[in-house]
């Protein structure tokens, strides 16, 4: 069997066998998927090591015929890995989180199987060389995390999952369309075969009208702001662990990873789209700030901060050139890890003290010495001081937009981060600053499971900077960044022979 | 053309639905009448006029025009998508009623994006 089966089956197996078995082995559920997540990331790992990319697979032996691709398709290349390892990393780090800040709730063996399924849809999606493939994983993974968001049932959870779901579904319906415009218009669905039927002809309108279908749809699922409005109500009504995967990695392979994936491969960059991707992402940018810093809740200010985040990295990669795809990605990684982190934070402070209102908090910072010394990490990290890891992929973003000729939107960058760094200050200083409030006597730091997650996350952000340096750049930043560079002739090289 | 017409106005009051009504069933509805919509587009594209069921046995003649059957396969996996979309929200429906005691969104509405 294909390595690359295991990404899909492997999840589905485990699943399935927590339904099943679960009864039993709830108590390990947590390590158990975990070491899944985590056995999945050092495949991700070999991969790297062993293949020569990009490459594809044929599902079932169905192998193209005359160079046209018959089966379901799975395209391997550096942009798939980049994400698989993102996918499976922030999985196995959020279900050691899990294992203590769940106790609290009931169904348990539901909850990682739905985590299991939310990895297996996300893992799909990356791997999808065809456009209906990635839609029906992209329902599965939708599906898994309308439940994750509702799973502590109240009333509050419930209705922003059912305003989440209303969205999702039209984004869905959305992409749906475009999908079968794009088969009527070249009649295939593969991606690269499309790209390469349509080279042929010239059908303007009905690319633009697709292509803005494509961008309305996934922008709805990676919430780019005009498309925002279940984000700031769907991320923190989910639990902790729920909410750190949600904004770290399902808005991003859901939304933004489909949307480069087709918008550099398949439709093309020529023309209105590198406008208007950067104005979306200068609107994201900026407003999203703005309304992060006017939050008290402190989940509904992670949130927000997630929108101003898709708005630079839709920004990096509206730009077109090597340089901002390089700075996208590396932003996007950068992101996975703070956001979770910063999440897991606000879990921890939840749990410990029972609320989220930070008008309520204050002096935390004797009584959680490890949540303080890591969300102050992800703050820097998040904010862009150096040496933490976000001041270099928003440097690289900035040096982009200058390179490419928009010096304002430099400006318009930076402004936006001055504005994260005073909104996660007041997070900072509202949190954990300040006089010890009464009942605070009895509150204790999470447990070390959860411990050992955040201080892993920590690191991380401490060391993700190392991506610049030139090996570790050339061997994961750069084999993603060029597959995407190379636009529309990329796609002869998934068609294979 | 007009079948086209038809559906894409199918589709249109869907998304009506769903963006301006305040009533939850309401508003699963109109995502019922979009998905039906999206099937029906499925479907004509890839309808050829006078085609034929895409069987192909030992005594089917070649000239035959025979309809795409690709689409076809895409809609029965739409349907059941669509199926487990309606009834997730369905049973949401069912909890946020015996939470609030009423499915008017003005009622409801606690939270603002």
């Amino acid at each position: 069997m294909n390595t690359i089966a295991y990404f899909l089956v492997v999840p589905l197996g485990t699943a399935l066998l927590l339904v099943i078995f679960g009864r039993w082995v709830v108590r390990w559920a947590g390590i158990i998927v975990s070491v899944v997540f985590s056995a999945l990331t050092a495949l991700v790992v070999q991969c790297y090591f062993i293949n020569q990319l990009p490459f594809t697979v044929a599902v079932g032996g169905w192998e193209p015929v005359q160079g046209i691709p018959l089966g379901i398709h799975w395209v391997v290349d550096g942009f798939t890995l980049l994400m698989l390892a993102l996918i499976n990393f922030t999985g196995a780090i959020v279900a050691l989180y899990s294992i203590s800040s769940m106790k609290s709730y009931t169904k348990l063996r539901k909850y990682y199987a739905l985590l299991m399924l939310l990895g297996l849809g996300m893992n799909g999606v990356a791997l999808a060389g065809d456009l209906f493939t990635m839609y029906v994983f992209l329902e599965i993974s939708a599906i898994s995390s309308y439940i994750l968001v509702a799973f502590g049932r109240g009333a509050e959870e419930l209705e922003a999952s059912f305003k989440y779901q209303v969205l999702g579904g039209s984004a869905s319906m959305l992409i749906l369309f475009a999908i079968a415009l794009v088969y009527r218009l070249t009649g295939t669905l593969n991606i690269a075969d499309a790209s390469r039927v349509l080279s042929g002809q010239s059908a303007e309108m009905t690319m633009l009208f697709t292509g803005a279908l494509f961008l309305t749809g996934f922008g709805l699922k990676a919430a780019i702001m005009p498309f925002h409005s279940w984000l700031p109500d769907a991320h923190p009504a989910a639990p902790a662990p729920v909410s750190a995967i949600l904004s770290g990695v399902v808005i991003k392979v859901l939304g933004i990873y489909p949307l480069c994936r087709l918008f550099y491969h398949f439709i093309g960059f020529e023309g209105v789209w590198t406008g208007i991707w950067l104005v979306l992402g200068a609107i994201s940018l900026m407003v999203a700030n703005i309304l992060a810093l006017a939050q008290w809740d402190i989940k509904r200010l992670l949130a927000y901060c997630s929108i101003s985040q898709i708005g630079y990295i839709v920004i990096a990669m509206g730009l077109g050139t090597e340089l901002g795809i390089i700075a996208g990605l590396f932003h996007m990684a950068n992101h996975t890890i703070f956001k979770s982190l910063l999440f897991f934070n606000a879990g921890a402070i939840e749990h410990a003290t029972g609320f989220r209102d930070l008008r309520k908090l204050g002096g935390l910072r004797t009584k959680m010495p490890v949540t303080y010394a890591t969300s102050l990490i992800a703050s820097f990290s998040i904010a862009g001081l150096p040496p933490f890891s976000g001041f270099w992929s928003k440097l690289l973003i900035i040096i982009a937009c200058m390179k490419a000729g928009h010096p304002f939107l430099a400006i318009w960058a930076a402004l936006g981060s001055m504005l994260t760094l005073a909104a996660f200050l007041k997070f900072q200083h509202h949190g954990f600053g300040g006089p010890d409030k009464e009942y605070q006597q009895s509150i204790k730091e999470v447990s070390f499971s959860s411990q050992i997650a955040m201080i892993i996350l920590a690191i991380l952000c401490l060391g993700m900077g190392c991506l610049m340096l030139p090996g570790l750049r050339s061997a994961i930043l750069e084999p993603a960044a060029n597959i995407l560079s190379q636009g529309l002739n990329a796609t002869t090289l998934f068609l294979g022979n | 053309m007009t079948l086209y017409l038809l559906t894409f106005i199918l589709f249109a009051v869907g998304l009506y639905g769903v963006w301006t009504k305040r009533h939850l069933i309401r508003i699963i509805l109109g995502l019922v009448i979009m998905e039906t919509a999206m099937n029906l587009f499925l479907i004509l594209v890839g309808y050829r006029e006078d085609g034929v069921a895409p069987i192909i046995t030992e005594n089917s003649s070649n000239t035959a025009v025979m309809v795409d059957p690709i689409p076809q396969a895409l809609v029965l996996t739409a349907i059941v998508i669509g199926l487990a979309t309606t009834a997730l929200l369905l049973a949401f429906s069912v909890r946020i009623y015996a939470k609030y005691q009423t499915l008017d969104l003005n009622k409801i509405r606690n939270l603002r994006g």
